[in-house]
């Protein structure tokens, strides 16, 4: 789950992280409210799930009242990456001397947490990462002893030579490992860390990913979620308990299983069609669920046919075709719906699905290529 | 020969009184594998009934139920809660190998518990796995019965039922299989590709190795590279996620493509460099196996 550059700073403030003052508005007089209370230059900031706010011209400084009326007004309402512009985070502007980078984020091959730290801030560390890799130091932590002072230390002087600037950063960098770790995070990066021209170091940027298996036990991380910023699709599928991500293709698709979702999707592209959607049912062959995927698949308007991919181990082929018939009986289903069903009691599923008037198949090749057909005829 | 499981394992199943530890449960012993005690806290001195009337002892900790039956194995069927909890237990108890199947389990627990069971000796399979089978052995896991038969490919996967897919077209076409490991969804397993294969390559009855890869992270990539420069026998290979945009997570919390690493052009790229043969449809690692092994119908 990502949160708001505005929520990443409440938590990194909450950790003692020096975060300058912010506060988020929905209305160009909100934020002019909010610029008068700081009596200073201020910097109106998009707050939306995606990268280059800045360069879509979604974070702009703003000298007077009326350049903040006028900034909000124009990021307000704003798409950046798809994604519409509802909140501004108005904080005051900074007398920037230098800018590094500080993130931390769960790597893969080391198993642990890794800090990756740079003077090179501000911009992509990626970028930096291919052009100037020497000016990135990364540490991965023990998770038997957390971070070790002086290995906060350690990072730190790769940022920093004035002694003051390099004990600020390592006491920011140990707070950094305290909010990754207690709050779920999957990646923190404080992207710029500046130094001012009178000598202190701050946070003025925040992105953080929570970790979606932290949620049940972080219910105040949980509230960071931004509904507004979800398609409808996507919630429903989270509260259905099934996993959906909406492509662009008109070949719906219902599997049981990630893998084997990816699989059927590439399968849909290989065979000349283009997927409509990632969407993975699990286990359950319970009506409720093949309801609510079906919902979800034909809320999306582009999906001229719709395919099921069932291979079932535990699930059994008879529950899921009862669960399929029964939901089409509750709800109106437009597109064609072509079905392949194999595995545990395939055949009586089989039998079921036929009586009910559907295309069933055994193979996953032939119902692909059917639904392909199928799209293509409409 | 089969790896990690077979007659010799003796299995402690954690939470088995749980609604799909019992379920399970009963499959493995009907599958045969020697299910020696259960784990659930507070039901220790309780019996569990098997399908065809066996008991099975159920201890209130791992470390009785090692002591009173010297289990070598364990299965966690415990929630994600105190999933990775379960696994550290376990590995204090002196198993040699924990079978992790929950899903959801937070990836900062899984980070400790990886490397405790390391310090411990015992190696970790999963979490988000469906276990592993040798055909005609053993089953630890959820992996169906019916798709699987014994012979020469070993099989190691990510995937849940996509492995299904795979494996029921080589048990149609005769070609059998000697351990099929799902090493899980996650992006922090106990075993990943290299792992399963360095044993896979100690097993003299395994001709060939089919690897079915997905998108996130860089274990297929590291894998080819070792195959080309360690293995013996042919590595046929499958990535599913050709068509996953990018930055989103498809299903499992391990599949994700960060950026522009961990695409399925990228790993597909890697096994083929490293002789790998990639299969563009499950459908068609038959085929290729065929091939690999001199079969007819290759």
């Amino acid at each position: 789950m990502n949160i708001h550059e505005y929520q990443a700073k409440d938590i990194l403030r909450t950790n003692g992280i020096p975060v300058p003052p912010g506060e988020v508005a929905t209305t160009p007089e909100e934020a002019v409210r909010i610029a008068e209370s700081y009596g200073s230059m201020v910097v109106v900031k998009a707050q939306v799930h995606s990268g280059g706010r800045g360069k879509a011209g979604g974070v702009k400084l703003a000298k007077s009242t009326d350049e903040v009326r006028e900034r909000a007004e124009n990021i307000l309402g704003m798409t950046i990456s798809g994604l519409t512009v509802e909140k501004v985070l108005i904080t005051p502007a900074e007398d920037i001397d230098t800018e590094a980078y500080v993130g931390v984020m769960i790597d893969r091959v080391s198993q642990s947490a890794t800090f990756m730290v740079s003077s090179e801030g501000g911009i992509d560390i990626e970028e930096v990462a291919h052009t100037n890799p020497d000016a990135i130091r990364k540490l991965t932590v023990d998770p038997r002893y957390g971070l070790m002072g002086h290995q906060a230390f350690w990072l730190a002087n790769a940022l920093y030579d004035d002694p003051s600037l390099i004990k600020q950063a390592a006491k920011i960098i140990r707070q950094l490992y305290t909010a990754f770790s207690t709050s779920g995070a999957s990646m923190v990066e404080i992207n710029p860390l500046i130094t001012t021209t009178n000598g202190e170091v701050k946070a003025i940027d925040a992105k953080m990913s929570i970790d979606d298996s932290e949620l049940f036990r972080l219910p105040e991380i949980a509230e960071y979620r931004d509904l507004s910023a979800e398609p409808w699709a996507e919630t429903k599928a989270r509260e259905a308990n099934l996993t959906y991500v909406k492509l662009d293709g008109n070949v719906g698709c219902c599997v049981n299983g990630a893998g084997l979702a990816m699989a059927t999707m590439d399968l849909v592209k290989y065979y000349g069609g283009e997927p409509a959607n990632f969407l993975d049912i699990g286990g359950s062959s319970n009506p409720e669920k093949v309801v609510a995927a079906l919902e979800i698949i034909t809320s999306d308007p582009n999906v001229d046919v719709i395919l099921f991919n069932i291979f079932g181990g535990i699930t059994r082929g008879d529950d899921v075709a009862k669960g399929i018939v029964e939901a089409t009986r509750r709800i109106d289903i437009k597109p064609p719906i072509v079905i392949r069903l194999t595995g545990t009691n395939e055949k009586e599923g089989l039998k079921i699905l036929a009586e009910s008037g559907f295309s069933a198949f055994t193979s996953m090749d032939e119902v692909v290529e059917r639904a392909v057909q199928l799209a293509a005829e409409v | 020969m089969a790896i990690l499981v077979d007659d010799n394992t003796r299995l402690i199943v954690q939470g088995i009184t749980g609604r799909d530890g019992s379920f399970h449960t009963r499959q493995m012993i009907e599958y045969g594998t020697k299910v020696v005690a259960g784990v659930t806290p507070g039901k220790g001195g309780q019996s569990f009934q098997g399908p065809g009337g066996e008991s099975v002892p159920i201890f209130n900790s791992m470390d009785r139920a090692v002591a009173e039956t010297g289990g070598n194995t364990s299965i966690v069927y415990v929630p994600p809660a105190f999933a990775a909890g379960a696994v550290e237990e376990a590995a204090d108890s002196g198993v040699d190998l924990v079978v992790a199947i929950t899903e959801g389990v937070p990836v900062l627990d899984m980070a400790r518990a990886h490397v405790f069971a390391r310090d411990r000796g015992a190696r970790v399979l999963g979490p988000n796995c469906p276990g592993v089978i040798s055909p005609g052995k053993a089953k630890v896991g959820i992996i169906p019965a019916q798709i699987v038969t014994p012979g020469p490919v070993g099989v190691i996967s990510r995937s849940g039922t996509l492995t299904y897919e795979a494996v029921i077209h080589l048990t149609n076409a005769g070609i059998g299989q000697t351990t099929c490991v799902g090493i899980g969804g996650d992006p922090l397993i106990g075993t990943n590709f290299v792992d399963a294969l360095v044993v896979f390559a100690t097993d003299p009855e395994t001709e060939a190795i089919v690897m079915i890869g997905e998108i996130g992270g860089t274990d297929e990539q590291e894998a080819a590279r070792w195959v080309s420069e360690n293995l013996n026998i042919p590595v046929v290979g499958f990535i599913a996620g050709q068509t996953a945009p990018p930055g989103r997570q498809m299903g499992h919390a391990g599949a994700i493509i960060s950026g522009s690493a961990g695409t399925a052009e990228e790993k597909t790229k890697a096994f083929e460099e490293n002789g790998i043969r990639v299969a563009k449809r499950p459908v068609e690692i038959v085929g290729l196996i065929q091939d690999a092994l001199g079969l007819k119908g290759g």
